[in-house]
């Protein structure tokens, strides 16, 4: 299937930019959150500039496996929801309802995750905005010398936190979208909203590659 | 109407490059490399894989060039917006 030529659907009159209107206007909404993560990456890697000494190694606070699976996970939805989405380009609605289910589940145990993990460090004191708040450092939740300093908490949770909030609210339009496609919404003709919370999707799954590396690994 | 055709991209073989990229991440991040060589690499490696999921998942590698144009309107402006906050260092 992974070669077959297939036809998208009818669009609308599209004068200008040759898309249709809801994609031009998701790729402009898309633009503009380019511009938000942005400037939180710009204002962290100032601040880690400018106060390294709050920072330490990969691993030694933040649960890299952990994380790394969690990356795994979300790259898997972003291949289900392609999947959804090719599934409708030919028609096939019970395809395109199993692989939104999957997108939803798997979308849903980021979350989950994430809060698995933002339990796990609160726990262990990495905590944002204390005044005299130090990382311990994994293995060691309360004894061991002191890591990190509040910067690091500070922006670890803000550019999370925000990236969550988006995959939060990716999964509750996937699940608006698969209530339409279980009610016959979507068609081989009309599927725009599929390719619409598409383009979210896999764009908060970039965000995510990008925010993995600079958070966690470097 | 304007209908367009092109083919599916191979979306497993790019989730499998997605997801080795990941694991060399991984292991990367903790070899024994200056800081700096570590960075450049990983951020090669992360940029190579947005850009994998941008192609090809969301099929920007079909779109009309205008579209292109948009879609990369906003990088010059993110590197301007992080080169001004690096100067205020």
């Amino acid at each position: 299937m992974s070669n077959a030529a297939v036809a998208t659907m009818e669009r609308k009159p599209m004068p200008g930019m040759k898309v249709y209107n809801k994609k031009l206007g998701m790729w402009v909404f898309l633009l503009s959150e380019v511009m938000f993560f942005t400037s939180l990456i710009g204002s962290y890697i100032i601040l880690r500039f400018a106060h390294p000494e709050h920072w330490t190694n990969p691993g030694v606070v933040l649960n890299v496996p952990l994380t790394a699976t969690n990356t795994f996970l979300l790259i898997c939805s972003s291949v289900t929801m392609v999947k959804a989405f090719a599934a409708i380009q030919q028609g096939d609605v019970t395809g395109l309802k199993r692989w939104l289910l999957a997108t939803i589940v798997i979308g849903a145990g980021f979350v989950g995750i994430q809060m698995v993990e933002y339990v796990a460090l609160s726990g262990e004191g990495f905590l944002p905005a204390l005044d005299a708040y130090h990382a311990v450092g994994r293995g060691n939740p309360h004894e061991g010398p002191s890591l990190g300093g509040p910067l690091y908490g500070a922006t670890f949770y803000a550019m999370t936190g925000f990236h969550g909030a988006h995959v939060s609210i990716g999964v509750l339009c996937l699940i608006f979208v698969y209530i339409q496609a279980v009610r016959g919404k979507y068609t081989l003709a009309d599927h725009e909203g599929v390719e619409i919370i598409g383009l979210y999707w896999h764009f908060v799954d970039l965000v995510w590659i990008i925010l993995f590396t600079i958070v966690y690994l470097i | 109407m304007e209908e367009q055709e092109h083919a599916h991209p191979r979306y497993i073989l790019i989730w499998v490059v997605l997801l080795v990229l990941t694991l060399a991440e991984v292991g990367y991040a903790f070899m024994d490399l200056p800081k700096i060589w570590l960075a450049i690499g990983l951020i090669i490696m992360a940029v190579w894989k947005a850009l994998l999921v941008a192609l090809y998942y969301m099929h920007l590698i079909y779109e009309p060039k205008r579209l292109w144009v948009l879609a990369v309107s906003p990088l010059p402006l993110a590197v301007i917006l992080v080169l001004a906050v690096i100067t205020e260092f």
